[in-house]
């Protein structure tokens, strides 16, 4: 049982490391700050919440566990928020979707 | 045979090592951001990157009190960005704005220059573009 244990918090550690890595890559080759944002905020979140419960996992005592889980749970939280807050900030400001960018649901509607 | 323990501890290095990477690729991306949301992003997404590297730290050294260090550097980077977001919304200027306004600032005082340099015939040309000169270089400054 215990070296289940260690095993599943093992393959959860690259898993989520690796996550991190594919967000950071999408954060380096997207083209603008919209779809860069989308790269860190999700696939980061994931890979940083995954090595929470693999420490989680490997933790011995009911308090690291919960201290653990409870940190997922507030980053699963807060990170859409911020990151929404920052799209919606830098849309209002005027930065630019990347001419690649096929759709634009919130720009001002033409009259008419 | 390879035991558990082994198996655990290269899963460890391994992740040590993922992480370190794309700690560096997110730097990069900062230090290149073009546009200050970029930077921001790059702010938020290494502040994840450093939970996960409390969280392998934690299982590596089996000290528990990283995980409240971990939650409080989550609510730090959370705070961050929020408070980045607005001072964005509130500075309402892009890069592109800030660069054409000071193309535009630039030009109108060169043809000021050359208009008082015209006008006024007892001064001399070389005055008048020194004047612009101090002028351009000043207003550069400010911004």
């Amino acid at each position: 049982m215990n070296e289940v244990a260690t095993l599943i918090s093992a393959a959860l550690l690259v898993i989520g490391s690796f996550f991190a890595l594919v967000a950071s890559i999408g954060l380096l080759r997207l083209p603008d700050v919209y779809t860069r944002m989308h790269a860190a905020s999700k696939a980061g979140t994931m890979g940083s919440c995954l090595m929470l419960i693999a420490l989680a996992i490997h933790a011995t005592d009911v308090g690291t566990m919960s201290r653990a889980l409870a940190g997922v749970v507030f980053f699963l939280l807060t990170a859409p928020v911020s990151t929404h807050l920052l799209a919606k900030a830098a849309y209002a400001v005027g930065y630019r979707l990347h001419s690649s960018s096929v759709m634009d649901d919130m720009e001002p509607k033409e009259q008419g | 045979m390879i035991s558990v323990a082994d198996i655990f501890a290269s899963a460890v290095t391994l992740s040590l090592g993922i992480l370190s990477l794309s700690f560096l690729i997110t730097i990069y991306r900062i230090i290149k951001g073009p546009t200050l949301p970029d930077r921001i992003l790059g702010l938020d997404m290494l502040v994840a990157i450093a939970i996960g590297f409390i969280a392998v730290i934690g299982i590596k050294t089996g000290y528990t009190l990283y995980v409240d260090v971990a939650i409080a550097l989550g609510l730090v980077g959370f705070l961050a960005t929020v408070a980045f977001a607005r001072f964005v919304l509130s500075r309402g200027k892009t890069e592109d704005d800030l660069i054409t306004e000071a193309r535009q600032a630039a030009s109108a005082s060169r043809r000021e220059a050359r208009e008082a340099s015209t006008t006024r015939p007892g001064l001399k040309d070389g005055a008048g573009m020194q004047a612009a000169a101090d002028k351009i270089s000043g207003r550069q400054d400010n911004e």
